[in-house]
């Protein structure tokens, strides 16, 4: 799996260092409205300038390189042992190459790992399908969006917020004010409705998969990302907090089934550093389409 | 623009308004979660660290030795910097700090600390991890990299003009908690 290896590397590569078509198209329309003269447009700047940096040197568009979190599709009887050791060799090197920081702790002694490595890192989630091809996304997920997240149990009281599409409306809303300024906003959020405590976080993260400009398919949740989209844009909350008109990018949002007794809403930020990146193996394992 | 150049005194920190943008020219150390919860701890400095009229850098970096041998920061932006809010006000105090930089603003103990003994806190923008690594002229040493791991070191670095905003000053002011509340209100209307 030397082949695979490589492939990996260069997608830990360009997942760190480019940020991926659907999300910089988004950061220029809110480049473009942002009003001219303000600290929200200089932010957008050297964000737009970042964006170039990071690409042109092949360096880390963001210095905290996040959670590693893959996401493979793969055909049935694929060596799953062999694709995880590929993913940890190539998870090392990116690390002794700068693209990744060393950014694995050990909880209880405080040690970093200094490769990426350890108990929970990287994490893979593993998937069949009937075709034959290899998928492998990529996110790299920061600390400092992942801290912003947040799961509400309806009812909940302090908003009022039933157990129904308004009452889930009202918390989305209220996770995105408290993230202000500290989730590295213009963000975009991924929502599950629903699920166990960590189903519904799990399926919030996989939301970030989607890109930015396709519509739910289910006609409620897609109301519901543009209701939330618009409503915390009028917020004035901004790029980075400091007011302004763009405080969300996108809005993604899927519903899982619940127990009776149980009403999860689970929300992911992400920052406007959206690290997300995925190609499409043939065979051979070499990489026959980059997907973003 | 205002271009900030060390040394950093307490009549220049004082002349800083909320909404500023600010060039900063000089030596600053990064100092995180460890470093902070260290200090507060009663912890001591290397001497080679000297945080006196100084600027800390909620960062960690990613930094490699290049085939020389020599430390090469390949993305340096902000960390969130609420995580520090137990500790920050003291260390104020404590060493005469002069500045803070870091992302997402802090409390009502940071603010008041700043008004008291003379420092600010500026924002710089997070994520822009290369935009503020070119503006690291050079890492002029390593401290406590053992016992803390790379990005929770304190690394010593000359800057250039490295872009900031001051959303708290030493007047009370604090463009956070502005937003705050006016989003809050917003956010009434639409609930």
């Amino acid at each position: 799996m030397g082949n695979l290896k490589d492939s990996l590397v260069e997608l830990i590569r360009r997942t760190s260092a480019e940020i991926p078509e659907d999300v910089y198209k988004a950061i220029l329309s809110a480049l473009e409205q942002e009003k001219k003269g303000t600290i929200a447009e200089s932010a957008l700047k050297i964000i737009n300038q970042n964006i170039a940096l990071a690409k042109q040197r092949s360096q880390p568009i963001c210095q905290d390189t996040g959670s590693i979190l893959f996401y493979v599709d793969c055909p049935k009887c694929f060596d799953q042992i062999e694709f995880e050791e590929a993913a940890k060799a190539a998870v090392k090197e990116a690390t002794e190459k700068g693209y990744l920081r060393q950014n694995s702790v050990d909880s209880i002694t405080g040690k970093n790992s200094g490769t990426n490595l350890g108990p929970g890192s990287p994490v893979l989630h593993f998937h069949q399908h009937r075709s034959p091809d290899v998928v492998v996304r990529l996110i790299l997920k920061g600390g400092g969006c992942e801290n912003v997240g947040a799961q509400y149990s309806l009812p909940y009281e302090k908003l009022n917020a039933n157990r129904d599409l308004k009452g889930c409306r009202k918390v989305i809303l209220d996770a995105v004010f408290q993230a202000q300024g500290k989730g590295c906003g213009p963000g975009v959020i991924g929502v599950c409705i629903g699920g166990d405590r960590a189903t519904g976080y799990e399926a919030s993260k996989r939301q970030l998969l989607r890109k930015l400009d396709d519509r739910n398919p289910i006609k409620e949740l897609d109301d519901l990302e543009q209701d939330i989209l618009k409503t915390a844009n009028e917020l004035g909350i901004g790029p980075m907090g400091f007011g302004g008109k763009t405080t969300l990018l996108g809005v993604k949002i899927c519903a899982l089934n619940r127990v009776p007794a149980s009403f999860f809403v689970s929300i992911s930020y992400m920052c406007w550093a959206f690290r997300r990146q995925g190609f499409v193996l043939d065979e051979n394992l070499n990489i026959k389409q980059w997907l973003y | 623009m205002i271009k900030l150049i060390a040394p950093f005194t307490e009549e220049k920190i004082r002349s800083l308004k909320v909404g500023d943008e600010v060039l900063i020219t000089g030596t600053v150390f990064t100092g995180r979660d460890a470093v902070h919860k260290y200090l507060h701890e009663g912890g001591k400095l290397p001497p080679e660290v000297n945080l006196h009229n100084g600027i800390i850098y909620h960062c960690g970096p990613v930094v490699i030795k290049d085939e020389k041998g020599e430390w090469k920061v390949m993305a340096a932006g902000p960390t969130t910097s609420i995580r520090e809010e137990p500790y920050q006000a003291q260390i104020i105090k404590e060493y005469s700090l002069r500045g803070i930089i870091g992302k997402g603003g802090m409390g009502e103990r940071t603010l008041e600390a700043c008004r008291q003994y003379g420092c600010v806190y500026f924002h710089a923008v997070g994520g822009a991890a290369q935009v503020l690594a070119e503006c690291i002229k050079k890492v002029k040493g390593v401290y406590m990299m053992d016992k803390f791991g790379a990005p929770e070191a304190i690394w010593e670095f000359e800057v250039e003009d490295f872009p900031v905003v001051v959303t708290m000053d030493s007047h009370g002011r604090s463009l956070h908690k502005e937003i705050y509340e006016l989003s809050a209100q917003e956010l009434a209307k639409r609930l």
